[in-house]
């Protein structure tokens, strides 16, 4: 190896960590183009007064013509009635404590069942969850997103974390309480699945009702290239969630994912992952889960029409091993598809096989017919019929239905 | 899961070379509409390049947050968004996930062109969403009045000097080039629009207040019942007859929506439908932002002259 001097190798550092410094230094402005970008600096500073005189201009003319045409006022018995002012007064300095307030939005999910199952099942009609969620950014160097849910017995923390999106390297760092990365809809919160329920591959594998989720820290990497989006997140909890059980601080849980998605066209694309999940479990001292997952999702949307239809195609397979069972592991998949056959309209099929972690000698299936309407983007009603046979003999035929909505400013959800 | 010590190196080092590698000449510039596209183009020349997320013949309201685009931001030098709320649905998990320090917003690779723009339709008073997907900070669809063009141009230029220095030169003469073209262009449009002064139309969504404030014609109605909002019966009754009342025939429509509505409304009132691009490359002969006005304005001129107007 050639030995380079060492202010050398730092001088090489710097420019890579900031590559701009280095084009900057090499290349000097004019004096001519120094004074030009100066002109054009207090050209558009003045093109920028001359906007905001005109918008100020035209709030005080529709304000007079407001006041104009406003009726005049009847006087009425009793204290004299409030008005707003009709240009607002000290708006900024009663606004301006609030605008750091996160934002801040409910959702309330209404599901109702009928029809017969064994063990009961769902209840006939509950207000399944509310989800109060807190989203902003913290400082230039983080963001946070706290999601409370507030269920029929309980209240929980879905998730609370800070986001580190820009750390060096191109890592991305969450830390806090989080729904794993396994999968694709275990990371997805109640209100955006397309189902009514989670799949049976959810229920016996996957850590029950809501999944999987636990307090930790995650990393992630894009793995920029000209073929495909490749992403790796690697993730370290405390190992305490409905599958992994610590008993000693040891008792770690991991979990790894790998994403890489494809535009096939410009409506078209792929994206397929793998899993990977350790853990202990509560079987006794040094028994472990581990999880083994893979996922392929195919989309369609035109652009053209892209808010009256879409195509979407979705498999998703699990393996569980717990290490105190002899045995194969206990496999479990569902499959999905869904069509808008109209702007508010969406149908889907879904398929299910799941075999359960503890015996997996018992396999329960099922099938489930959707129609989902939506009057706007804040609002859905569902529709769900759902076919289960389970592993150790009974057979449930139930039709579930669902109301979603969502108040105040939500933050968009990841594709 | 542990990582050895000589595995965590290769890692790093990948990783700063990761950093690293993409040699490039000039500032990658990312918009988020090709309207801004066309705009940066114009200013930044052969010393940029540039790259739009949405198509110009897509609903600018819901882009899909496709991880391509993540991969797009993430080695882009400079951001240009529309801003007003218009890529509310999108934008932030892309520039989340993007892991670009230079682009976040407030960051002097992020620029709202917004900012510097004549913004109309700013909701005075409390509003809410029975009023349908009202924008809160006001009309996002603002570029489309060639004054807010170039106003943007100018913020873009001024953001690209403000980058790059040694090329302040480049950028001011390109833009004062692109503001004398769009001043010439501007002559010709208002001397096609002219005799149109005060002509009633009716538009699908209310993308084009400072279009019509820009060249004098009249909207007197929606084809949506409010914004965002898919035509109901009723509403589209009450538009017809209004239509009628007021004697107006030209129903301007984005090309990202539905036909059908229009159509109907265009046979009952004996009016014509005119499907408009709303960005550059909103259609084929729509290539630049100029372009996109000549585009519009003569499908405009030719309907009403086919009305025998």
């Amino acid at each position: 190896m050639v030995k380079a001097p060492i202010p050398f190798l730092v001088a090489l550092l710097l420019t890579t960590l900031n590559p701009s410094a280095s084009i900057a230094q090499t290349a000097q402005p004019t004096e001519a183009g120094r004074l030009k970008a100066e002109l054009d600096a207090l050209r558009l500073e003045f093109s920028n007064r001359i906007v905001e005189l005109e918008a100020r201009l035209t709030a005080v003319e529709s304000a007079n013509a407001a006041a104009s045409a406003a009726p005049a006022p009847t006087p009425v018995e009793g204290p004299p009635p409030v008005l707003a002012p009709a240009v607002p007064m000290g708006g900024g300095g009663a606004s301006s404590s609030k605008m750091f307030n996160p934002d801040i939005a409910a959702i309330g999910d209404f599901i109702g069942v009928a029809g017969k199952s064994p063990g009961g099942g769902e209840p006939s009609l509950e207000f399944h969850e509310a989800e109060l969620t807190f989203q902003a950014v913290v400082d230039p160097y983080a963001r946070a997103d706290v999601f409370l849910t507030f269920g029929p017995d309980e209240v929980g923390i879905e998730e609370a974390f800070i986001t580190f999106p820009t750390l060096p390297g191109g890592f991305l760092m969450k830390v806090g309480k989080f729904r794993d990365a396994f999968g694709k809809i275990n990371a997805a919160h109640n209100h955006v699945l397309p189902f009514a329920e989670r799949p049976l591959l959810t229920q016996n594998l996957l850590g029950g009702e809501e999944g999987l989720g636990d307090s930790g820290i995650s990393l992630s990497r894009l793995f920029p290239n000209r073929f495909a989006f490749v992403e790796a997140t690697g993730q370290v909890y405390r190992g305490e969630s409905s599958i992994f059980k610590a008993e000693k601080r040891a008792d770690l849980a991991y979990v790894s994912h790998l994403r890489v998605y494809r535009d096939l066209t410009e409506s078209t694309n792929v994206d397929v992952g793998g899993s990977f999940a350790n853990g202990h479990n509560d079987a006794g001292p040094g028994e472990t889960t581990r999880l083994l997952g893979a996922d392929a999702t195919f989309r369609y949307r035109p652009l053209r029409r892209s808010i009256y239809t879409h195509f979407l195609a979705r498999a998703e397979a699990a393996w569980s091993r717990r290490s105190e069972l002899s045995g194969p592991s206990a496999f479990g998949a569902y499959g999905y598809l869904e069509y808008q056959f109209a702007r508010r309209w969406t149908a889907g099929a879904r398929f299910d096989t799941s075999e359960r972690a503890i015996d997996p000698s018992l396999k329960d299936k099922g099938a489930s017919l959707l129609l989902t309407y939506r009057p706007s983007e804040f609002s859905l009603v569902r529709g769900q019929y759902r076919h289960t046979r389970f592993g150790d003999g009974p057979k449930a035929n139930e039709f579930l239905f669902q109301f979603l909505f969502s108040i105040g400013a939500h933050g968009a959800h990841p594709f | 899961m542990f990582l050895r010590p000589s595995v965590l190196s290769a890692l790093l080092v990948s990783s700063l070379l990761g950093v690293a590698a993409p040699a490039r000449a000039g500032i990658k510039v990312v918009t988020t509409t090709e309207d801004l596209a066309s705009l940066a183009r114009e200013v930044g020349g052969d010393k940029i390049s540039v790259e739009s997320i949405a198509k110009g013949y897509q609903d600018p309201h819901f882009v899909e947050a496709k991880p391509s685009f993540i991969l797009k931001l993430h080695s882009a030098d400079l951001l240009v968004v529309v801003g007003r709320d218009l890529e509310i649905g999108w934008l932030p998990p892309l520039l989340q996930q993007s892991r670009n320090e230079k682009i976040q917003m407030g960051s002097r690779g992020y620029l709202d062109a917004s900012l510097t723009a004549k913004i109309l339709d700013i909701p005075q008073g409390q509003i809410t969403r029975a009023m349908g997907d009202v924008h809160p900070l006001g009309n996002p669809h603002y570029w489309l009045d060639p004054g807010n063009g170039r106003r943007i141009a100018q913020a873009v230029q001024a953001k690209l000097s403000e980058l790059q220095p040694a090329d302040a030169v480049y950028f001011a003469q390109r833009f004062a080039d692109f503001d004398k073209r769009l001043a010439e262009a501007e002559r010709g449009w208002d001397a096609a629009m002219g005799p149109y002064k005060g002509t009633k139309v009716v538009t699908y969504h209310r993308s084009w207040p400072n279009f019509v404030e820009r060249f004098g014609l009249d909207v007197i109605g929606y084809v949506e019942p409010k914004p965002g909002i898919p035509p109901s019966p009723q509403h589209t009754i009450n538009l017809i007859g209004e239509m009628k009342k007021v004697k107006a025939t030209i129903i301007l429509v984005e090309p990202y929506f539905d036909l059908k509505t229009p159509q109907s409304v265009a046979r009952e009132t004996g009016g014509r439908v005119v499907v408009l691009a709303p960005s550059v490359g909103g259609v084929k002969e729509a290539g630049d932002y100029i372009q996109l006005f000549t585009y519009d304005v003569n499908l405009i001129v030719t309907a009403l002259k086919g009305l025998g107007k």
